[in-house]
């Protein structure tokens, strides 16, 4: 895990539906949510279920943490503070193995040489004692 | 269901065309269009009692502006769903005629995005001012950095792999709009831009240039809807509203194919409400906030198979003076990407589908030739992310 100075990026709000998400980043793992009704991973998590809509059947989940890109850009322009310094970034969906996917960047890598369909794997950024961010990077070879 | 085709109509408009206005309040704006397109209606003050808006600036919309006016209305809609808001204002209004709660509704809008230093596209989530994430779903969303361009770019760089879509392809879509927007005074720009100019200039966000952006603008509009009595009174030809439909796409918990859009949805029950298909619309305004935005547009609204939407918006079939005999004449003001984009459109898309089939602009360039049936598809929030669609489908008698 790597702790990046001076974070000025927006930092998430965490409350209660979403805490177990953010601290099991803290600690390096990726969980989602998984219904134990009509089994379906979901994410962003949620105190319920969106497909069948229990309220007392989500459960957390490890991620493996591997997946692929779905799509991405490489950012060129961003005004706001934190993103403004980065540029170009690769903003990116990724599709988990477990079939949902998720905003994230891709990094650790040159932003010209992502593709769709490019094999990653989560990787953790320390933003604060409290938050910790994933992002992806490719898949080493 | 109640049959609503014919249900109300479009009786008056008005175009706020300044593109820059530091001296003047988004209200002022929303008064002055409201005040002149009733008088295009022929109709007063004490005709309105439905009051419709939507804005991402000021606080409490429909209360605030009917301070404003000094109106109090009896049915209001401040249904916010992004740029294509107003297509779905102009669906509840002809709700609320067609069940006999209200006779008459104004629609408006205004923004000061331009005199405001408003980055619409690539502000980010601080565009308006420090940003505080909500739990969901910002919280895993803008700590990523997306902007409003980023998430359109994403749906185009995988429309490109998916389906051969090029640069190329998607500048057709804004020359087209520029070509038209030589023909509309008050555009924005008016300068000819070609496909080689586009591919070639600065990139915002891949796989989109510049010239693949909306432009930013002050402005705003109104428009006038009315029961069938009272249209059949106003001074110009009623443009009826033959059908609606409106929906919204999102992630689906992570799970949906982003690529297929809001107006996958809305575009049925607005052509099976009107009795109409594809082939039958002569010309159409589809919001254009950016080029990809009008390729899968109009895939979703069936006027080509998905992916398909590259070759479609190519050869020109786009502009209004095209040779081929299936052209689709869309945006013939220039559009987002050339006339005006005060940050959401959709209110615009009504203004020129209504003077188009009024035949405002005969014997003309701009003028769609015997335009008797145009169709409005707002698009709000962003293709990569959530958003909205509201189709509309109008015609004249």
């Amino acid at each position: 895990m790597t702790t990046r100075q001076e974070w000025n990026k927006p930092l998430p709000t965490v409350v209660g539906e979403t805490r177990p998400y953010w601290e099991s980043c803290r600690r390096g793992e990726l969980l989602i949510q998984r219904c134990e009704k009509c089994g379906e991973y979901q994410f962003y998590p949620r105190g319920i279920c969106a497909n069948c809509w229990s309220d007392d059947s989500i459960r957390w989940v490890q991620a493996s943490g591997k997946g692929t890109v779905w799509t991405y850009t490489v950012t060129y322009q961003n005004r706001t503070p934190g993103f403004a310094e980065d540029v170009p970034y690769v903003l990116a969906v990724v599709e988990l193995e477990e079939g949902v996917k998720m905003f994230t960047n891709i990094v650790d890598c040159n932003p010209r040489e992502v593709t769709i369909g490019m094999p990653v794997e989560v990787t953790f950024v320390r933003a604060n004692d409290q938050i910790t961010v994933p992002y992806f990077r490719p898949v080493g070879e | 269901m109640v049959d609503l085709k014919h249900g109300a109509a479009i009786v008056g408009i008005h175009e706020h065309v300044t593109r820059y206005a530091p001296d003047k309040s988004e209200l002022q704006i929303q008064g002055e269009s409201v005040i002149k397109a009733l008088a295009d209606a022929g109709l007063s003050k004490q005709d309105v009692d439905g009051l419709f808006t939507a804005s991402s600036s000021i606080r409490n919309s429909g209360m605030n502006l009917a301070d404003y006016l000094n109106m109090y209305p009896k049915y209001v809609d401040n249904t916010t769903v992004g740029g294509g808001s107003f297509e779905f204002h102009l669906s509840h209004a002809l709700t609320a005629i067609a069940a006999g709660r209200i006779d008459v509704a104004v629609i408006t809008y205004s923004s000061l995005a331009r005199s405001g230093g408003v980055s619409v596209g690539t502000g980010g989530v601080g565009r308006y001012g420090h940003p505080r994430l909500d739990p969901s779903p910002d919280s895993f969303e803008e700590l990523y950095g997306l902007t409003t361009v980023g998430l359109y770019a994403m749906i185009a760089q995988r429309h490109m792999h998916l389906y051969g879509t090029t640069s190329e392809q998607l500048a057709e879509v804004a020359v087209a709009m520029r070509k038209h927007a030589s023909m509309n005074p008050e555009a924005l720009f008016r300068d000819p831009v070609t496909v080689e100019d586009i591919v070639n200039s600065r990139m915002i966000s891949s796989p989109l240039h510049l010239p693949d952006c909306c432009v930013i603008t002050d402005g705003g509009g109104a428009v006038v809807v009315a029961s069938p009595e009272v249209a059949r009174s106003c001074r110009h030809t009623p443009v009826w509203v033959l059908g609606v439909g409106e929906a919204i796409a999102h992630q689906g918990a992570g799970k949906r194919d982003l690529m297929y859009i809001a107006a996958k949805q809305s575009h049925e029950p607005a052509f099976a409400m009107a009795g109409v298909t594809q082939k039958d619309i002569d010309m159409a305004m589809i919001y254009d906030s950016f080029t990809i935005t009008v390729v899968e547009t109009l895939e979703d609204l069936g006027f080509c198979e998905k992916g398909e939407g590259g070759q479609f918006v190519s050869g020109g079939r786009l502009q209004v003076d095209s040779e081929m005999s299936d052209k689709l004449p869309i945006n013939t003001d220039g559009g987002g990407l050339s006339s005006n984009h005060p940050g959401m459109r959709g209110i615009f898309l009504l203004l020129e589908a209504t003077r188009q089939l009024r035949h405002q602009f005969k014997d003309t360039p701009r003028q769609v030739e015997n335009c008797q049936v145009a169709l409005c598809h707002g698009t709000g929030g962003s293709l990569g992310a959530r958003h909205s669609g509201g189709t509309a489908i109008l015609g004249r008698d």
